[in-house]
């Protein structure tokens, strides 16, 4: 393959001539659709926006911290995660069949889409290049522990896994274990210790010591 | 179909290489490839199931060595011209050389903010469900040469259904223009051991959600 190296180059980690090649390819194509009336690119522009500015695991970590200071919400939550989820108030319309599976001091929860790249936009946004990457599609089911020491995380001895792969219009949103040394924090504060990865499966959340 | 997407348990592809503080989008394009997807999807030029396929239907060689909205990018030149909304020439000239065709509506900026939720797929049951909680279930070994969403890993297995999930649109039909053909979805949690051998460690548990079809007796 003579393009060998160009097809690589635009991964997201080495931005060299692919991705001008990517540009003019992808721009040609959205002027054609538009020329051919199929699509406005204002509405092109106001995707990306909101990708880039309004939905993002900011979402789910207002969820998470609701769930750790509310066990009505939690016990809500569990049940029908698209239901509790509308009911907090943070989005207008949450899509069906979004369940939220807790993690317990005996059981670690970890999302993954082995065939594409199934993931709860609504409440955690686009997801990250890995998430979408061969590494972790291919090792996230039959080594779990050794991809969340690629992550730097290991659990207790005692702690089994539990992975979940995402092959249907079912999103799953880890509801991961609360911190020690956070009683009585606010809902905010409770957000700040709670990352994108803590959501997925791949991290924990930040310890109280951690912020401020 | 068997291909390079169905990634489930492959080995060979090293470390997991999270980055950080990674933008949401790499490069202008990538957002402009997911958007111009979605509004095409939106507009009802395809159904989801038709994407995936697309996408899984790109050469390995070229799936592998794609970044994920390249994949996207190339996938819509694909199907916009498989659908008969455009054909090669204007892919090749970036701009319409003939009458674009009528499609079911147009996103504009306004409706963007409407669409951002993902659409339903649950769908009213034809039949009572063949499986409740506690079943043992055997996933049949089937290997479709069109789009499926029982990964290989998981096929002629034995699990236990653990959640019933409703009744939704079944991939396999819809992808290939045979309806939404609404079957049956479970949640079918198996041993690691069931799937990996004596590679897994004991108490691994992995979970796929499986459509009727895929499911038989064990």
């Amino acid at each position: 393959m003579a393009h060998d190296h160009d097809e690589h180059s635009d991964d997201g980690h080495d931005h060299g001539s692919e991705l001008s090649e990517m540009q003019l390819r992808v721009r040609a194509l959205e002027t054609l659709l538009a020329e051919k009336g199929y699509i406005d690119p204002a509405a092109i522009d106001s995707i990306i926006e909101a990708y880039e500015t309004k939905v993002g695991p900011h979402i789910g970590a207002r969820v998470v911290a609701r769930a750790w200071s509310d066990p009505a919400f939690k016990r809500a939550l569990i049940e029908d995660a698209s239901k509790a989820v509308l009911a907090l108030g943070l989005l207008n319309r949450v899509g069906d069949h979004l369940i939220a599976v807790e993690n317990t001091p005996k059981l670690h929860n970890i999302i993954v889409c082995t065939l594409c790249s199934c993931y709860p936009w609504e409440v955690l946004g686009l997801p990250p290049v890995w998430y979408k990457a061969a590494p972790y599609r291919s090792r996230a089911i039959n080594d779990p522990r050794g991809v969340l020491g690629d992550f730097g995380v290991k659990l207790p001895a005692g702690t089994d896994i539990r992975v979940w792969d995402s092959t249907a219009e079912t999103r799953f949103i880890v509801l991961p274990m609360r911190p020690a040394g956070t009683e009585g924090w606010s809902e905010v504060k409770l957000a700040t210790l709670v990352t994108r990865d803590c959501m997925i499966g791949t991290g924990l959340p930040r310890q109280a010591s951690e912020v401020a | 179909m068997d291909g390079i997407h169905d990634m489930g348990g492959m080995h060979g592809f090293g470390k997991v290489e999270p980055e950080a503080n990674e933008p949401v989008f790499h490069a202008e394009w990538e957002g402009r490839s997911l958007a111009l997807n979605r509004a095409m999807s939106y507009a009802g030029a395809f159904t989801i199931d038709v994407s995936r396929a697309a996408i899984e239907e790109l050469p390995p060689d070229v799936y592998l060595s794609s970044s994920y909205y390249k994949k996207w990018a190339v996938r819509l030149e694909n199907l916009v011209v498989k659908l008969g909304l455009a054909d090669a020439d204007e892919i090749k000239a970036g701009h319409a050389l003939h009458p674009g065709k009528s499609l079911k509506r147009k996103l504009d900026a306004a409706e963007v903010p409407n669409t951002l939720t993902r659409g339903s797929y649950a769908r009213p049951a034809k039949a009572p469900a063949r499986y409740k909680l506690g079943d043992r279930v055997r996933t049949k070994n089937i290997h479709p040469t069109t789009h499926t969403r029982l990964p290989r890993y998981a096929r002629g297995r034995t699990g236990v259904i653990e959640a019933l999930r409703g009744c939704h649109v079944f991939p396999d039909a819809a992808a290939i223009g045979k309806g939404e053909d609404p079957q049956w979805l479970y949640t079918v949690l198996f041993e690691g051991r069931e799937l990996w051998g004596d590679n897994a460690e004991l108490t691994l548990k992995v979970s796929i959600e499986a459509f009727e079809p895929y499911l038989e007796p064990a």
